[in-house]
């Protein structure tokens, strides 16, 4: 329905602006671009001209104590050869693939447990994002006492069933899914955009599939989850760019160290490290141009993908 | 009456696996709480004990003196409140220029907005940094106040998908009446878009409340910081004073929990996303 009366609007316009002679300064373009004009400045200030001068400075020695000068690919080729570079993307990686599958199934599923139509939802939605309200230094702090090895709730509670838990964020092995567990109990945000989603679902579908009597199960995956993918699509490229970015958790649990032995050396983190610990604000910039290249072509590649799995409503 | 019953049924299996789900996101939020108002000596007990004995309500009054609270929470307020304000009042604007106007352009300017939702914030931080410091805005809360008046793109997008969904004939029927771009925008169009306005503003005012990295870079001076900051002075050689830190999160999470309660429904009501293509 809505989407009909779009499209029908869109073609009712579109003939009353071409048969005014196109200058450039016609009416109509200027007003545009006045309305848009705060971003398009924006846009040049804050994200063109630092674009464009990150990539000059990633060929440079450049630090806020000396101007620097110009060595062509160096920093890329030093990255290359750097241990923690690659232990910080190998960690980077791992916390993406896994936390970001599962924040989709968990996200999708706790959204279909807020949709429903019971008392006191405004309660359950609350509780659930929850989590995200805390903030994240708090948050940090809260988990580290949560997973203390030694006086922590979490192994507390295993002991009372009789396991005895591992030692969690004081473990190489078990550093990285704690951190993945801690990150899956924020996903409130996500949850609420799938729930926005659910509402843009017309319920025309819903009464149509009843009357052909179908049950939950295939409501569920014949009409929802299919016209849901434009949101997962959505929640899948923010949720991988938001993953490759992981910063302020591990940073504030492990003051900035990544410990044990690295094991919580996030790309960001060290490159953080690199630019205002160490000055080395040219190789950090080639550290943020190697992660904008493989952000973009993860970008590409779900765009690329998309085809095949993302159902847009009325097509 | 077989189907009320039914219905009843229902209803009950969907509360207990609501409430036994909620148990395990309110957790860890109880345990905050209880530790804010525990004695040092039951921080460390183990197994762990979840009644404070007894509730030291004085962890609060003395964690408002461990660190300069009120100017933090002051700081933190004023940096939170303007850029909120600058969100609501720009992003709107551009992002109906980019659903409802015609201007040459405004095809490449959205896609282009797309695309800067991709870059990582690490990309242009120091170069921004950079510009900051050159400006002398370094150790003044400006870095993190004034870009918000010049559009956030995730923003940008969420309003420019609600005011897709609106339809034209409002605003053919106000241009035919004689009122001007503007007028329609700010007498029509800001009053229908108000939950979507509602959501941009709440996503803004949680990002700024909780941010870290921005005031960890860009505020030098102590009494500018802001509480995320303050947060980590609990932290120092001699250990860290657990429970204080715990009644600072508390104050700081309390208020922002009562808001969404209260707006959750509009605020869901206002991302739509209806207008993907």
């Amino acid at each position: 329905m809505r989407v009909a009366q779009l499209t029908k609007s869109a073609t009712d316009t579109q003939p009353l602006v071409l048969t005014k002679k196109s200058s450039f300064f016609n009416k109509s373009n200027i007003t545009g671009w006045l309305f848009a004009l705060p971003w398009i400045i924006g846009l040049i200030i804050f994200y063109v001209f630092p674009l464009g001068s990150s990539i000059y400075f990633s060929f440079t020695t450049y630090s806020i104590l000396q101007p620097g000068e110009f060595v062509g690919l160096d920093n890329y080729k030093e990255l290359f050869k750097d241990k923690i570079f690659w232990i910080s993307i190998y960690n980077t990686v791992y916390f993406a693939v896994f936390f970001v599958p599962l924040s989709i199934i968990f996200g999708v599923s706790l959204a279909m447990l807020l949709n429903m139509k019971v008392k006191g939802m405004a309660l359950y939605r609350t509780i659930f994002f929850l989590p995200t309200l805390v903030p994240h230094v708090a948050l940090a702090v809260l988990w580290m006492w949560l997973l203390n090895p030694g006086f922590g709730l979490v192994n507390g509670m295993l002991d009372m069933i009789g396991i005895q838990g591992p030692a969690w964020l004081g473990s190489e092995t078990w550093s990285k899914p704690s951190l993945i567990l801690m990150s899956l109990w924020g996903i409130g945000q996500a949850v609420i955009i799938y729930l926005a989603g659910f509402g843009d679902i017309p319920e025309e579908f819903y009464e149509a599939a009843e009357v052909d009597g179908a049950n939950w199960f295939q409501k569920t995956f014949y009409v929802t989850l299919p016209l849901l993918t434009p949101v997962i699509f959505f929640n899948l490229v923010m949720g991988t760019i938001g993953a490759f970015q992981q910063f302020t958790l591990p940073y504030t649990m492990t003051n900035g160290q990544g410990t044990p032995a690295n094991s919580l050396t996030f790309y960001v983190m060290y490159l953080y490290d690199n630019g205002f610990k160490f000055f080395k604000m040219g190789y950090a910039s080639a550290m943020a141009w190697i992660l904008f290249v493989i952000i973009m072509a993860l970008t590409a590649v779900i765009f690329l993908t998309s085809k095949r799995w993302v159902h847009y409503q009325g097509k | 009456m077989q189907a009320g019953v039914k219905k009843k049924f229902q209803i009950t299996i969907a509360h207990l696996v609501l409430i036994v789900a909620s148990i395990f996101f309110v957790i860890p939020f109880v345990w905050l709480v209880s530790t804010s108002l525990k004695p040092l000596t039951q921080i460390f007990t183990f197994p762990p004990e979840w009644i404070p004995r007894p509730f030291q309500w004085d962890n609060y009054v003395r964690a408002t003196e461990y660190i300069p609270f009120f100017t933090y929470l002051k700081n933190t307020v004023v940096i939170t409140v303007i850029s909120t304000l600058g969100v609501v009042l720009t992003c709107p604007l551009v992002a109906y220029s980019f659903a409802k106007l015609r201007w040459k352009g405004r095809n490449v300017l959205f896609v282009v907005t797309i695309a800067v939702m991709m870059i990582p914030g690490q990309v242009t931080m120091i170069p921004l940094f950079l510009i900051f410091n050159k400006m002398g805005w370094v150790g003044t809360p400006l870095p993190l106040i004034v870009p918000a008046f010049f559009g956030v793109p995730f923003s940008i997008f969420l309003m420019r998908q609600f005011f897709m969904g609106l339809p034209d004939t409002l605003r053919d029927a106000a241009k035919i009446d004689g009122a001007g771009e503007f007028r329609i925008y700010w007498q029509i169009m800001v009053p229908l878009a108000r939950p979507a306005i509602l959501a941009i503003g709440l996503f803004q005012f949680m990002g700024a409340w909780t941010d870290f990295l921005g005031p960890l870079l860009y505020l030098t001076d102590e009494h500018q910081y802001t509480m995320s900051l303050g947060l980590q002075q609990f932290q120092n050689q001699k250990g860290t004073e657990w429970g204080l830190m715990m009644a600072v999160s508390t104050m700081m999470t309390l208020p922002i929990i009562v808001m969404f309660f209260f707006m959750q429904r509009t605020f869901i009501q206002g991302i739509t996303f209806s207008g993907i293509k």
